[in-house]
């Protein structure tokens, strides 16, 4: 039941991944988006990475994706229904991206990957908070500093000038 | 499901998807979302890691990390895409080629 359920949330995942790489429609796009982002929240639970999942869930799906779609009605005129977005050069663009993945397929297939046993952790947030309260505070405090500097320029480049 | 190259396969469909995307789309937006894909295909890697070498949560402070950066630069990114709109009153990538109007 577990690995029919893998399979499911792989499909939904890849194939929303896909109708965001070739619909014709913007909006339709961020919606394929949407799905696919919850496919990506699925394969982390399965990951038993809990507190990544939430995480996935409140900062792609109710930050990122609303940020895109604002981005959509913005630069399009809402009277405009069709908002359309073509695709130059898919030829050239499939044969390169196929090469690479088969690359990186066979990549995946020839290396010897070392996989140690697990048992599932009961939780990993106090895990994850000890890590960046200790180890990895510096960057911690870095990645806080950038988010600053983010939400300063994002709202200096996007005021109207007067 | 158990294993860790089913995670890696869909981890390489998923960042030639978004390859493709960034490729191939000329709306500024679409580019963004297929760099966010990219992302995610990459935060799927270090779970998958993670779980599978010992349960090292180094990997799951990373994917955090990720995710953080990932919303800097989508905040960033279309703040940019918007000024480019009110200047080019277009943003199809290619058509903003130049540094002066």
């Amino acid at each position: 039941m577990a690995e029919f359920t893998f399979w499911i949330v792989v499909g939904i995942t890849l194939g929303s991944a896909f109708m965001v790489v070739q619909s014709k429609n913007l909006v339709y796009s961020a919606y394929a988006l949407l799905f696919s982002f919850i496919g990506v929240t699925g394969l982390y639970v399965f990951l038993w990475a809990d507190f990544i999942a939430v995480v996935q869930v409140v900062v792609y799906v109710g930050g990122i994706l609303i940020l895109i779609i604002f981005g959509i009605m913005l630069t399009n005129k809402i009277t405009s229904v069709n908002i359309s977005h073509a695709s130059v050069q898919k030829k050239v663009g499939a044969v390169a991206v196929l090469g690479m993945a088969f690359l990186l397929g066979y990549m995946v297939i020839s290396t010897p990957w070392v996989t140690l046993a697990n048992v599932e952790p009961a939780e990993t947030t106090a895990a994850i908070g000890r890590l960046l309260m200790m180890d990895y505070l510096l960057p911690f405090e870095v990645a806080s500093l950038l988010l600053l500097g983010a939400l300063i320029g994002a709202t200096t480049l996007s005021r109207k000038e007067d | 499901m158990d294993s860790l190259t089913n995670y890696l396969f869909v981890s390489v469909v998923l960042f030639a998807l978004g390859l493709y995307g960034v490729i191939t789309r000329r709306n500024g937006v679409a580019v963004l979302m297929g760099v966010e894909l990219i992302l995610n295909s990459a935060n799927i890697n270090f779970l998958a890691f993670a779980r599978f070498g010992g349960m090292n949560m180094a990997g799951h402070v990373f994917a955090l990390f990720v995710i953080v950066l990932a919303a800097a630069e989508a905040a960033v990114a279309l703040a940019i895409i918007i000024n480019i709109f009110n200047n080019f009153h277009t943003i199809n990538v290619d058509d903003v080629s130049e540094l002066k109007q």
